[in-house]
């Protein structure tokens, strides 16, 4: 177990210095001199590009530039945005729990719905349930978010008017920030309504956001469930008179689940490429919005601090699902 | 010569086999059929389209359907907010989603499958380089890394497809890596390393038609991924510039009317929607048909 542990955790190292290297050499293969095409059509004075190139030390070797870059991201130092002249670490944390709160929440629906679907659908094996599920999967997975985000504005928020169409709560309410959270701090405000506000807000991007990992984890539940269900030792404890429920959600659901905690990890780069989009349309204000524009506005060390930010989350993630998947598979634990 | 005599007999067998694995899944044929419709409803464009798609008539902006009150069949499917017809949009639109889909997917399987060849016989420090840059892609949300490339290259068509292939590329990479290594060890490579095969031909000749399973069932998936891509893009303002009849640039386009006029909104998203349910549809059968070890049921 400590083995695969410091293996695992030995592969992030390159790998990070990796994703450092392309967010280095980001700003370095604009076509063209970068001050200039940062400077955009406002041109720039020769003192004003001197001041520049000292303070992104284009002047100096590469290597030299490299590393000091690499010291500075260890440090917490991402460089400032141009916009709004903050530092992009302060902004990246400033944003961050929204989109982790959208994600969290999209994250609760597709498991909360996907694993009991699938596993239905893999004991009903080619009944009617079955086939429709799988069909609805199908489609799910297929789907073009940024439509059904659409889509789902012109039925919930156009026609029936349930939910508003944009932010994270309504204007009238403001209360500080504790955990960075809508929905834990407006509970914590005491404000009357501030929750429900916040609530009927979250529930389109949660779904939009949550539809292609619920899909994937349906189909995915579904097939680990019909390879284990056929197994000898499922037969065994069949044999035993044990109850359904027992077989199913003990013997296989626990067997079957190492390969669906896979995949809800590998949906987490999923997410934020997804975040990209639903916080687009929803005027949701965290990281994917935030990039979006970013790159619409040329902001770019805000771009390249935020390409290596999100990369190490996602990162994060993964390491993550990897020591996880080393505790429940005995395979690797007991190794 | 020992390869035509033993080839040639198999293969018209190989490929009926495929189909009947191929037929029994109803839906894979279903998808066969729609994307084989919308391949010729693409291809006969120039004589099927009512109108040309980016003429506009300043008379007739946001019409409604045919069938909808208001409307008139001289536009089938309405008219976007600059009155052009709907339907003809639709229809060249189809041609750009199949194109991005063919450039894309030929060229990520053609750096991909030759960098997992390499991968697959280099000497170990080689292939650790190689896998850890494709470690560092995957790594990264696909959307956000096009995004990016595209910001470096300029928003444009042209550069979207590239930086999508790039991006799905990581995936032949390791498919292609992984069954090299377990073809590698088998008699069959080993004995032609023995006659005296030389690298190339290891890797081409002897190897790769044996690893093609996958790659196949890769292909028909980033297919459908660099259609959805591409119109992302195009819904984000990074990829086809307007007035080209992109179906993701549409959608961008008709963004704010989405609330006075749903056809604007609804048929570029339909369309995307039936051909990428389709070519996974056709995927899911591939995969069943190539791989009958892997068959779902």
């Amino acid at each position: 177990m400590l083995r695969y542990l410091l293996e695992k955790i030995f592969t992030f190292v390159p790998t990070f210095i990796g994703v450092t290297l392309i967010s280095f050499a980001f700003i370095r293969v604009l076509p063209g001199d970068p001050i200039i095409v940062m400077a955009g059509e406002r041109g720039v004075t020769p003192e004003r590009y001197k001041e520049l190139q000292e303070q992104f030390g284009f002047d100096r070797p590469v290597l030299a530039q490299f590393w000091e870059y690499l010291t500075g991201v260890l440090q917490g130092d991402l460089g400032t945005s141009f916009v709004t002249k903050k530092p992009v670490w302060d902004e990246f944390f400033a944003l961050f729990p929204a989109t982790l709160e959208l994600s969290l929440c999209a994250i609760i629906i597709a498991v909360a719905l996907g694993l009991p679907a699938g596993v239905i659908a893999a004991m009903h094996r080619g009944k009617f349930f079955d086939r429709t599920l799988m069909s609805t999967a199908l489609v799910g997975y297929s789907m073009p978010i940024f439509w059904w985000a659409l889509l789902l504005i012109i039925v919930f928020s156009g026609m029936l008017r349930w939910t508003p169409v944009s932010g994270r709560i309504d204007l009238l309410y403001f209360f500080p920030d504790v955990t960075g959270f809508m929905l834990i701090d407006s509970l914590l405000s005491g404000q009357k309504g501030a929750f429900s506000s916040a609530v009927s807000h979250l529930v389109l991007p949660s779904i939009v956001l949550a539809t292609i990992p619920l899909a994937v984890i349906a189909r995915q539940t579904r097939s680990a469930m019909l390879e284990v269900l056929s197994e000898d030792y499922i037969r065994t404890a069949r044999a035993k008179g044990l109850s359904p429920f027992r077989v199913n959600g003990l013997h296989a659901l626990r067997n079957a689940m190492i390969p669906v905690i896979t995949v809800i990890g590998l949906s987490v780069g999923t997410l934020l490429a997804g975040a990209i989009l639903t916080e687009t349309i929803f005027s949701w204000p965290g990281i994917g919005k935030w990039m979006v524009e970013s790159i619409r506005r040329r902001d770019y060390p805000v771009v390249q601090g935020g390409l290596l930010l999100i990369a190490v989350v996602v990162m994060i993630v993964n390491l993550v699902v990897d020591l996880l998947y080393g505790l429940i598979n005995p395979k690797i634990r007991k190794s | 010569m020992a390869e035509t005599t033993t080839n040639s007999p198999a293969r018209p067998g190989r490929l009926q086999e495929f189909w009947r694995y191929f037929r029994e899944n109803r839906g894979a044929v279903i998808g066969l059929y729609v994307f084989a419709a919308f391949v010729a409803l693409a291809l006969g464009a120039d004589v099927i389209a009512p109108h040309d798609p980016t003429v506009q008539d300043r008379a007739a902006t946001l019409l409604p359907p045919g069938w909808a009150e208001g409307g008139s069949w001289s536009h089938p499917l309405g008219t976007d907010p600059l009155g052009r017809d709907m339907l003809s949009r639709l229809l060249y639109g189809a041609r750009y989603s199949f194109f991005v889909g063919i450039v894309v997917v030929v060229i990520a399987a053609t750096g991909g499958i030759l960098l997992g060849l390499l991968a697959g016989f280099a000497p170990r420090w080689l292939d650790t380089i190689i896998m850890r840059i494709m470690d560092v892609i995957l790594s990264l949300p696909s959307l956000l890394l096009a995004l990016v490339l595209v910001a470096i290259l300029g928003p444009s068509l042209l550069n979207a497809m590239i930086a999508i292939a790039i991006v799905l590329q990581p995936h032949y990479v390791r498919l292609t890596r992984a069954a090299v290594m377990t073809e590698r060890s088998k008699d069959y490579v080993i004995s032609a390393r023995v006659a005296g095969a030389k690298l190339g031909r290891l890797m081409f000749v002897t190897v790769l038609p044996n690893c093609l399973a996958p790659i196949i069932v890769q292909a028909a998936l980033s297919f459908s991924n660099a259609i959805l891509d591409v119109a992302a893009l195009g819904f984000l303002g990074m990829g086809a510039q307007p007035p080209t009849p992109e179906w993701g640039t549409m959608l961008a386009e008709a963004r704010e009317f989405i609330l006075r006029a749903w056809w604007v909104v609804t048929f570029p998203g339909l369309a995307i929607l039936i051909t990428v349910l389709s070519i996974n549809l056709m995927g899911d059968g591939l995969r069943d048909a190539l791989d009958p070890k892997l068959k779902r049921s």
